[in-house]
C-alpha cells in the first residue's frame, strides 16, 4: 500500500501515520497516528493491554507493522528498517525489564554502547580514544554511578541499574528516547531522582517515557498521550487528560 | 616504570593481568624443550630418554587441547554449545590425510602411480575432481583451513540469520556432524569408506615413522597450541570479545545497541572452526589415520566434557581439561575398557551439578579461602573451621 508523501515540520521527530498491528486477531495497535517533536518530553500512559509495549516494539523494528508507517526525522520509514540499523539510526531504547549486561563492569557497559564503530573487525583493533574517555566519566557523574565504575553491572541495585541502562542510552547518543517504565520497583528517593534525570534529558533529546506510575508522570510536567485499546483516547497536559470524562472511564476511573 | 612495560611486546601485552594464561605458556615451552631433548638427545637405555609413543600421545593430545580451545571460544565466551565441532576436527583431518594418501604415490600395495589403494580396489579408473591439488602441500594446508570455515560459514550464516538459538541450535550442529558421517561413511564419497584414509608414508618428504618427524609434528602441534591461544585471548580481551560475551548473556540488549549480533557470532564461529581444522591436520599424521568414526555425535560430546572439566571461558581450562580426560581415557579404556563411557557420563552429570565452572574454578575457590585464611590468622582471628560465608567469585583486584 502506497501512502501519500507528508510535510512535516523540522521540529518533528517521530511520525506514526495510521499505523496497525494485530497478533492472532488480536488488534495490539489500530490506526494509531500520533508525532513527536524535538525537545520534547512525552508520557504515554494507558491501561495493560492498551499496546505500549507493542508500539515501543514498532518502532524499534522488533515488531513489522501490518499497515501504515512510522516516519523518523524527516523521511527515514523505520518501518523497512532491522533492528540494528534503527539503533544506528539515533532511536535507543531502556526496556521494562531493567537490561544490562550483569556479567561486564558498569564502565565496560557504558563502552560497549558508545556510539560509532559497530563492524567486528574494527572492534578487535578498537582501542578507546581519551575523548571517549571522557565522554563515557561525564555521563558516569550524570547517572551518579561514577563511584561504581568498576563494580559488575550484576551486583548493582535495581535502581542503579536502571540508571546505568538510561546512561548507555545517553552514549548512544541517540536523537530520540525511549524509556520503558523506568520507575518500576524503583523507592520514591530513586524515583525522585529519575524524574531530575529524564527531565534533564529532554531539554536536548526527544524522550518518550511509557510508565504506570500516575505520580510519577505527574512530576515530569510533560505532554500526555493516553493510550487505549490500540488507539490514542486523549492527549495534553496531565491535568486536562485527567479530567477526560472517556479517560476516567477505561483508566483512572478504575484504578 | 620498567622497560617492559613501556615498550610491551604483543605477547606480553596479551597475557597482562593474565597469570594463569602466562602460566599455561610458559608450561608449552617447557614441554617443548624437555620433549624432544628427552627423545633426540638421550639414547633409549637413558632414565632421561623419553619413548616416541610419548611424543606422539603427547602431539595427540596437544591437539585435542586446540581443538577444546576453538569450543571454548564460541561456548564459553559466546555461550553457543556446539555438539558437532568434532565435524570440523575431521574436515581438516581428512584435507591433510588426501594430501599423505597422494604422497603415497605408487607406493601403494596395488602400486597405482595416481590412485590411492581404495580407488583402485572400487575399480575407479581415474581421480575424482575434487582430489585435484592434493598433491601440492600448500594447496592442502589452505583446504585444512578453507573447508571448515566455508562450512561453518555457510552454516553459521543460516543459522544465526534465522536466529536459532539454544538447544535447536546445539541438536543442528549434532545433526550437521552426523550427515557428514553417513555421507563420509559411503564409498562412492570417494574418501575411502568405512575405512577412512591410512598407510601414510611421508610428510613433505619426511618419513612419518621416524623420531625426527613425529617431534616435528610435536613441535608443530605445541606452536599452533599456543599460537590458537593467543589469538583467542586477543580476541575475548578486545572490546570485540566484550560484545561476544554481552551477546552470549543478552543477545536482544546487543541488538537494540546497534551491533549486528548474527556477524559478531559467524566470526567466532567460523574463527573456531579453522582452529578445529588446524587441530584435524596436525592429529592425523600423528595417529596415522582418519575414518568416519572422527565424526560421530560422542566425539564432539566428548570435547564438550573435556572443556566443561577443565572450567569453560577461561581458554587454558579447556587446554587442560582436553589433556586430563583423554590421559584418564587412554588409562582407564586399558585398564577396565567397559567403564569408560560410564565414566565420560558420570563426569558430565558430576561437573555439571558440583564444579559448574570446572577445574579451574575449583582451584580458583581453593586459592580464594587459602588467601582468606591466612588474613584471617594474620589479622589474628582464629579460624572457624568450616567457613559458612559463600566465598566471592571474581572480586580480587
Amino acid at each position: 500500500m502506497r501512502l501519500p508523501a507528508v510535510t512535516l515540520s523540522e521540529d518533528t521527530i517521530l511520525y506514526l501515520d495510521s499505523v496497525s498491528v494485530s497478533f492472532d486477531g488480536f488488534r495490539a495497535i489500530d490506526d494509531l497516528s500520533f508525532f513527536v517533536v524535538k525537545p520534547e518530553l512525552r508520557c504515554i500512559i494507558g491501561p495493560n493491554g492498551a499496546g505500549k509495549t507493542t508500539l515501543m516494539d514498532i518502532i524499534t523494528g522488533r515488531t513489522a507493522p501490518d499497515a501504515g508507517r512510522v516516519i523518523f526525522g524527516q523521511a527515514t520509514d523505520l518501518t523497512r528498517l532491522d533492528e540494528a540499523a534503527i539503533a544506528n539510526l539515533g532511536i535507543g531504547r531502556k526496556f521494562q525489564k531493567p537490561t544490562v549486561f550483569e556479567h561486564h563492569s558498569v564502565f565496560e557497559n557504558l563502552e560497549l554502547a558508545l556510539s560509532g564503530q559497530r563492524g567486528v573487525i574494527e572492534n578487535l583493533f578498537f582501542r578507546l580514544s581519551s575523548e571517549s574517555h571522557v565522554r563515557i566519566e561525564k555521563v558516569l557523574m550524570q547517572i551518579g554511578l561514577h563511584q561504581e565504575v568498576s563494580r559488575r553491572a550484576g551486583e548493582l541495585s535495581h535502581g542503579q541499574k536502571q540508571w546505568l541502562e538510561i546512561g548507555m542510552l545517553l552514549m548512544q547518543e541517540p536523537k530520540l528516547l525511549l524509556v520503558d517504565e523506568p520507575v518500576a520497583g524503583m523507592t520514591h528517593q530513586e524515583t525522585e531522582r529519575t524524574a531530575e534525570l529524564l527531565t534533564d534529558l529532554a531539554q536536548r533529546h526527544a524522550v518518550v517515557v511509557v510508565e504506570h506510575d500516575m505520580e510519577f508522570v505527574r512530576s515530569l510536567k510533560a505532554k500526555v498521550t493516553v493510550l487505549h485499546q490500540g488507539r490514542v483516547l486523549a492527549e495534553g497536559a496531565m491535568d486536562k487528560v485527567q479530567n477526560d470524562p472517556k479517560v476516567s472511564e477505561v483508566y483512572l476511573g478504575r484504578a | 616504570m620498567t622497560n617492559a612495560t613501556d615498550n610491551p611486546s604483543w605477547v606480553h601485552r596479551l597475557v597482562a593481568r593474565d597469570g594463569a594464561g602466562a602460566g599455561f605458556l610458559a608450561l608449552l615451552a617447557l614441554l617443548a624443550v624437555v620433549i624432544p631433548v628427552g627423545n633426540l638427545a638421550f639414547e633409549p637405555d637413558s632414565r632421561f630418554h623419553v619413548p616416541t609413543y610419548v611424543v606422539t600421545l603427547s602431539g595427540k593430545f596437544l591437539c585435542y587441547a586446540l581443538l577444546a580451545l576453538a569450543l571454548d571460544l564460541v561456548w564459553g565466551y559466546l555461550g553457543i554449545l556446539s555438539l558437532g565441532h568434532g565435524a570440523f576436527f575431521a574436515l581438516g583431518g581428512y584435507a591433510m590425510g588426501m594430501y599423505l594418501m597422494r604422497q603415497i604415490g605408487d607406493r601403494g600395495v596395488y602400486g597405482h602411480p595416481v590412485l590411492p589403494d581404495f580407488m583402485v580396489f572400487l575399480d575407479w579408473k581415474e581421480l575424482p575432481w575434487y582430489w585435484y591439488g592434493f598433491d601440492s602441500f600448500g594447496f592442502a594446508m589452505i583446504m585444512v583451513l578453507l573447508v571448515p570455515g566455508v562450512l561453518a560459514f555457510v552454516f553459521g550464516w543460516l543459522a544465526f540469520r534465522s536466529r536459532v538459538t539454544g538447544v535447536y541450535l546445539s541438536i543442528m550442529t549434532q545433526a550437521l556432524t552426523y550427515a557428514l558421517m553417513l555421507a563420509f561413511f559411503r564409498n562412492d564419497m570417494g574418501f575411502g569408506g568405512n575405512n577412512g584414509l591410512t598407510d601414510f608414508k611421508d610428510l613433505l618428504g619426511m618419513d612419518l615413522q621416524a623420531s625426527g618427524t613425529r617431534v616435528g609434528l610435536f613441535m608443530a602441534s605445541i606452536g599452533a597450541l599456543a599460537t590458537g591461544y593467543l589469538l583467542c585471548r586477543a580476541i575475548v580481551r578486545s572490546r570485540l570479545g566484550r560484545i561476544v560475551t554481552a551477546i552470549r548473556d543478552s543477545e536482544g540488549r546487543v541488538r537494540s545497541l546497534g551491533y549486528r549480533d548474527e556477524r559478531f557470532k559467524l566470526f567466532i564461529f567460523v574463527t573456531s572452526a579453522v582452529l578445529s581444522g588446524i587441530a584435524g591436520a596436525l592429529y592425523v599424521p600423528q595417529v596415522g589415520i582418519i575414518n568416519p568414526g572422527e565424526f560421530t555425535p560422542v566425539n564432539s560430546i566428548e570435547v564438550v566434557i573435556w572443556v566443561a572439566v577443565g572450567g569453560r571461558g577461561t581458554l587454558y581450562g579447556a587446554a587442560y581439561g582436553a589433556v586430563l580426560v583423554n590421559y584418564a581415557k587412554s588409562y582407564l579404556t586399558v585398564a577396565y575398557p567397559e567403564a569408560w563411557l560410564f565414566v565420560l557420563g558420570g563426569l558430565f552429570i558430576g561437573v555439571t551439578l558440583f564444579l559448574p565452572r570446572g577445574i579451574v574454578g575449583l582451584i580458583g575457590d581453593l586459592r580464594q579461602r587459602l588467601s582468606h585464611l591466612s588474613y584471617r590468622k594474620a589479622r589474628g582471628v582464629a579460624p572457624t573451621g568450616i567457613d559458612t560465608q559463600p566465598v566471592p567469585t571474581r572480586q580480587q583486584k
